[in-house]
């Protein structure tokens, strides 16, 4: 009986990643002018560094997939996002991305260039895009989820459910991980100073796993993927650091005890270096490892599509390794998912009780885990 | 004037060149972490949440440093 309802689940699950992800492959017949032939702009047929990118960077739509159509025309399925810019000469301008039809229609003077981003028509205008882009989009959805869930599961606790009884329904699942956070996070590095930081590491937390679990349903946006999100967040992270660091941390770094005098000058360097280095370490880990993600599954499919290339024997032949890796791939990344939102907070939580511990006898060990 | 006609090909040889020798130190030094984190669970059951806790740590650590080196690679390539 289980078997039979795992082999049903997998094969819900494959049926849904082959009808999401797949691309329609154009062949073209190769060019028989000989005199005046031109150099193509673009390669026909499948490619792969395009479709990488498109995937990963921000766009004016949501994009699903596109399908050729009766005329031989490519349609995509897409869903238009607001586009609102303001440039000095022509104002505030707002109107839907499907008004560019894909790239192929100016709007006000402006236009989409081919990495999807909007340029104006003329050169050397400065166009500020405020644009409501996937990228936003998405952290809206995102920060939509989490409130409704942490208010409404707040709210249940306030009428008295799962206080002193069993909990019920949603605060089963927020009680288990805020319960996480609080416990194996806030109060082994924090101390007495947790519920200080508490909101903090528990927005970090469930931001981050929101939106690294909604970005790997295909067609949505890379939000933690994208060097921006997490430069915000570990600018915050950096603050919020600064803003508990005490005069002990500094002469600790300025001052390192027990150290010989000619090692002294190189190791407050690099004790006032790494006060930069870690947040900056935070940052690049969140988007390395989330993009690495997203390029690793979106390659493996396109594997597909290249074999098809050379041959559509070997497409069709690659087509359940490719698809058993990229199940396989899916897995870790929902586990990455979770970990990386995890091993953020920690590390802030980290930083932060790093910052302020305070004084304690010569040759007393610290208490933490791991010196970083 | 001499152009370095293979700079292009060989910015990208050497960026990948240079990811996966990140992801074999990344290997190499979470390995370590691994088996040093099942060994002292062997000594010590009781402790193995503890441990398991400062094993995912000190490997997101390693892997951080693994993941500067890939995005280095392929700033490589990009640039």
């Amino acid at each position: 009986m289980v078997y039979k309802s795992i082999k049903t689940i997998l094969a819900l699950v494959f049926s849904t990643i082959l009808l999401a992800l797949s691309y329609n492959v154009i062949a073209q017949e190769g060019d028989t002018k000989t005199a005046e032939s031109h150099v193509e702009e673009k390669k026909e047929g499948f490619n792969a560094k395009e479709v990488i990118f498109g995937h990963i960077m921000d766009a004016h739509e949501f994009h699903f997939f596109e399908y050729e159509g009766s005329d031989g025309q490519k349609h995509p399925i897409t869903i238009p996002l607001p586009v609102v810019l303001y440039s000095q000469q022509k104002g505030l301008s707002f109107f839907m991305s499907s008004a560019f039809e894909h790239g192929h229609k100016e709007v006000n003077g402006y236009k989409l260039n081919e990495d999807g981003k909007v340029i104006p028509v003329q050169e050397g205008i400065k166009v500020y895009d405020f644009s409501l882009t996937r990228n936003v989009v998405q952290m809206i959805l995102a920060l939509a989820i989490l409130v409704w869930l942490m208010i409404s599961v707040a709210k249940s606790y306030t009428k008295g459910l799962g206080v002193t009884s069993a909990p019920k329904g949603k605060q089963n699942l927020v009680e288990v991980m805020v319960a996480f956070v609080r416990d194996e996070v806030a109060k082994p590095n924090l101390a007495h100073k947790a519920n200080k930081y508490l909101p903090y590491l528990l927005t970090v937390f469930f931001f981050i796993l929101i939106n690294n679990i909604i970005g790997l349903i295909p067609g949505t946006a890379n939000v933690t993927g994208n060097i921006a999100f997490t430069i915000v967040l570990g600018v915050i992270s950096f603050v919020v650091i600064m803003f508990s660091s005490n005069s002990h941390y500094w002469g600790h770094i300025f001052n390192p005890p027990g150290v010989p005098g000619f090692v002294k000058p190189i190791l407050v360097l690099v004790e006032f270096l790494s006060v930069f280095i870690k947040p900056f370490a935070l940052i690049i880990r969140l988007f390395a490892n989330m993009v690495a993600g997203h390029i690793i599954i979106i390659c493996l499919i396109s594997l597909i599509f290249i074999f098809a290339q050379i041959n559509p024997a070997i497409g069709w032949g690659a087509s359940p390794v490719s698809i058993a890796f990229t199940i396989f791939i899916y897995f870790i990344e929902l586990l990455v998912a979770f970990l990386q939102a995890f091993i953020f907070t920690v590390l802030t939580a980290v930083f932060i009780g790093q910052a302020f511990e305070g004084e304690h006898a010569p040759g007393e060990p610290h208490d933490d885990a791991v010196i970083v | 004037m001499t152009v370095f006609l293979a700079a292009g090909a060989l910015a990208n040889a050497g960026g990948a060149v240079g990811a996966g020798l990140a992801a074999m130190g990344a290997g190499i030094g979470i390995g370590q972490i691994g088996k040093g984190a099942v060994e002292a669970i062997a000594r010590q059951p009781e402790a193995s949440n503890d441990i398991r806790a400062n094993m995912i740590l000190a490997a997101a650590l390693v892997e951080g440093a693994a993941l500067f080196a890939i995005i280095i690679g392929f700033l490589a390539m990009v640039l």
